[in-house]
């Protein structure tokens, strides 16, 4: 069984959402969800338990020997993304029946949670495998999914938003599948692990470096890189409450985490930081989005659609690490990774629930929303503490690392730029603040009332979690750490 | 001379980039979605192209072990794009089901139509 776990990981969603697909009330659908999510929670916390104490593990997919088999190979990076996507998934399950109940027909609501269920099994299986085909296998699942959640929409602006994805979406896998393509013509293997091994010996360097320019391009697209994210804000703007939710907090990492293993694992940083200007380049994008999709953020009268900008931003400080490529800026990029996750969920899921309960999110709807929901937009209320960087709240955390990077690198207007960029979240934050406490309720308002438990729980956890992990890091920022020593220790 | 063999030699790699470009060109270029579409498809299909041609070894036979034969052929890139023939179809499909919907919904698949009706999309 305990040797089983990393197939387990990937084939209990895939199988709960065959199940689903076939059940006739959305209840029923929605408990064999929960009970999946839980499951595949559990084993990631056994695999992560296991990194820990053992060392990295490698699993041959049906007993074929890697590098000819398809390899799972976890190690403290992944092990940490597979925990973060799968605790994200379980924990908001609960909210799901009630926000999913009334904002999906009954008859589409088991499709829509075979979706989900399928959406999980691709991002926990791009975190788990060590295949570089399986991988674009998994990213296609998740993705296709992901346009059908999407589409799912109330709003009939779902569906152009799902169809613009769509086509986004497949060009940046079909450019991983040229990058993959590439790879395996210069080195005859698709095993990451393997290809790593392999590329001291190439010498065709010209196509190494095309294949790492179509992996970024097309790893970019999927993260929401600063130019490459148009697909981004409608997508979650239009997305049912439930999908936004679990999307903002586990799609884009994955990609992130894409990004980091291609860059520091296969590539090696020697290759990608020292001979080409990628750090450069990743550096004035991080830049760019930081500032950029702040600004853009203040301006937005739909508070989904502004915390969607507000996204981009965030994953330029998580890029911005990464280009910093040292140890501190890199755990900074990492640790933001689950950090960013926690305060997103918070935040889309105090959304769900206003949503939940007066039918919208545009900003002239919430007057005095926080007098009349005060737990649900205290939850709004720590997450935007925490996007801002308060100290206490695991913002600080992921910005006092990223600013120690840029101090190491001798970058210390990066420093500012940190600090320049968290007080535009203060802007766009204190403007939503600034309506649901300090006007006078009307309208749909009048009426609204916290939600019940089940969807209040989630919020509560997850504002917790932004607390404890702001004072105790030992577990988020630990883990984030020896995962950067890691990479950066194949520096070749 | 030289270059001219170079070129020549390697053809079906000129034919994978041309139908690359054009099928990318044709997803930024074309307003109907349906166009769109096709041209996704086309740039899917040169990559399948990309993966299929290195695998063809000159005076390679096929890979079924036989005493008589010492070169084959590789057969992982045909597994490879069957995979990925099998994703193309469902993201056809998806995107088509999606364009559908669209024109039940909003009466148009014209990009230009439809961004006219919406300015916040």
């Amino acid at each position: 069984m305990m040797t089983q776990l990393p197939a387990l990981q990937v084939v209990i969603p895939l199988l709960a959402s065959l199940f689903c697909a076939f059940m006739k009330r959305g209840t029923v659908a929605w408990a064999l969800s929960l009970v999946a999510s839980w499951a595949v929670l559990v084993v990631s916390i056994l695999i992560l338990q296991q990194v820990l104490e053992s060392g990295p593990i490698s699993y041959a997919m049906g007993g074929w020997e890697p590098p000819f088999g398809i390899e799972y190979y976890v190690d403290k990076l992944n092990a940490f993304v597979l925990l973060l996507v799968s605790g994200v998934g379980a924990i908001i399950m609960p909210f799901a029946k009630r926000s999913v109940g009334t904002e999906i027909h009954s008859t589409r609501q088991p499709y829509f949670y075979t979706m989900y269920l399928l959406c999980l099994c691709g991002l926990l299986g791009i975190a788990i495998t060590g295949d570089a085909f399986n991988i674009f296998v998994f990213l296609e699942v998740s993705s296709l999914a992901t346009y059908a959640m999407v589409a799912m929409g109330k709003d009939k602006r779902a569906l152009l938003a799902a169809f613009q994805y769509l086509i986004i979406g497949t060009i940046g896998a079909t450019f991983y599948v040229i990058g993959t393509g590439l790879l395996y013509t210069v080195t005859g293997s698709l095993n990451l692990v393997d290809i790593a091994g392999q590329l001291d010996s190439v010498n065709n360097t010209r196509a190494l470096v095309t294949s790492l320019a179509f992996l970024t391009v097309g790893i970019s697209l999927k993260l929401a890189l600063f130019p490459l994210h148009v697909w981004l804000p409608n997508a979650y703007a239009y997305a049912p409450s439930f999908a936004t939710v679990f999307l903002a907090a586990t799609a884009t990492k994955v990609a992130i985490y894409l990004l980091i293993r291609f860059f520091f694992s296969v590539f090696g940083a020697g290759l990608v930081f020292q001979s080409l200007p990628v750090s450069e380049i990743l550096l004035i994008l991080s830049v760019v989005a930081m500032f950029g999709a702040s600004i853009v953020a203040i301006f937005q009268e739909d508070i989904k659609r502004m915390l969607a900008y507000s996204s981009v931003a965030q994953i330029g400080y998580i890029t911005l690490g990464i280009a910093l490529a040292n140890s501190n800026g890199l755990s900074g990029g990492i640790v933001h990774i689950f950090n960013h996750a926690i305060m997103k969920a918070a935040f889309f899921l105090a959304l769900g629930a206003v949503f939940y309960r007066i039918g919208s999110v545009h900003i002239d709807h919430l007057a005095g929303i926080g007098r009349r929901m005060p737990i649900t937009m205290m939850g709004f209320v720590i997450a935007g503490m925490s996007i801002v960087g308060v100290p206490g709240t695991v913002g600080f955390i992921s910005k006092w690392y990223l600013a120690a990077g840029a101090f190491e690198n001798g970058q210390w207007w990066l420093v500012f730029a940190i600090m320049i960029s968290s007080l535009l979240a203060v802007i766009y934050v204190g403007r939503v603040v600034e309506v649901a406490w300090f006007r006078d309720p009307s309208g749909a308002t009048l009426e609204a009332r916290d939600p019940p438990p089940a969807m209040l729980l989630p919020i509560l956890i997850f504002c917790a979690a932004s607390i404890y992990f702001g004072i105790d890091t030992t577990l988020t920022a630990g883990i984030a750490s020896q995962a950067a020593e890691l990479l950066l220790g194949g520096l070749r | 001379m030289q270059i001219l063999e170079t070129i020549v030699g390697h053809y079906n790699q000129w034919i994978t980039v041309f139908l690359m470009v054009s099928g990318l060109y044709i997803v930024i270029a074309r307003g109907n979605m349906v166009k769109k579409l096709v041209g996704l498809s086309i740039f899917q299909t040169s990559v399948y192209l990309l993966y299929l041609s290195p695998g063809k070894i000159l005076g390679g036979t096929a890979p079924i072990i036989d005493p008589n034969y010492t070169v084959y052929s590789n057969p992982l890139p045909h597994v490879l794009i069957l995979t990925a023939i099998v994703v193309g179809v469902g993201t056809l499909a998806l995107g088509l089901a999606l364009v559908v919907r669209i024109n039940e919904e909003f009466g148009t698949i014209e990009e230009d139509e439809l961004f006219g009706k919406d300015d916040d999309i």
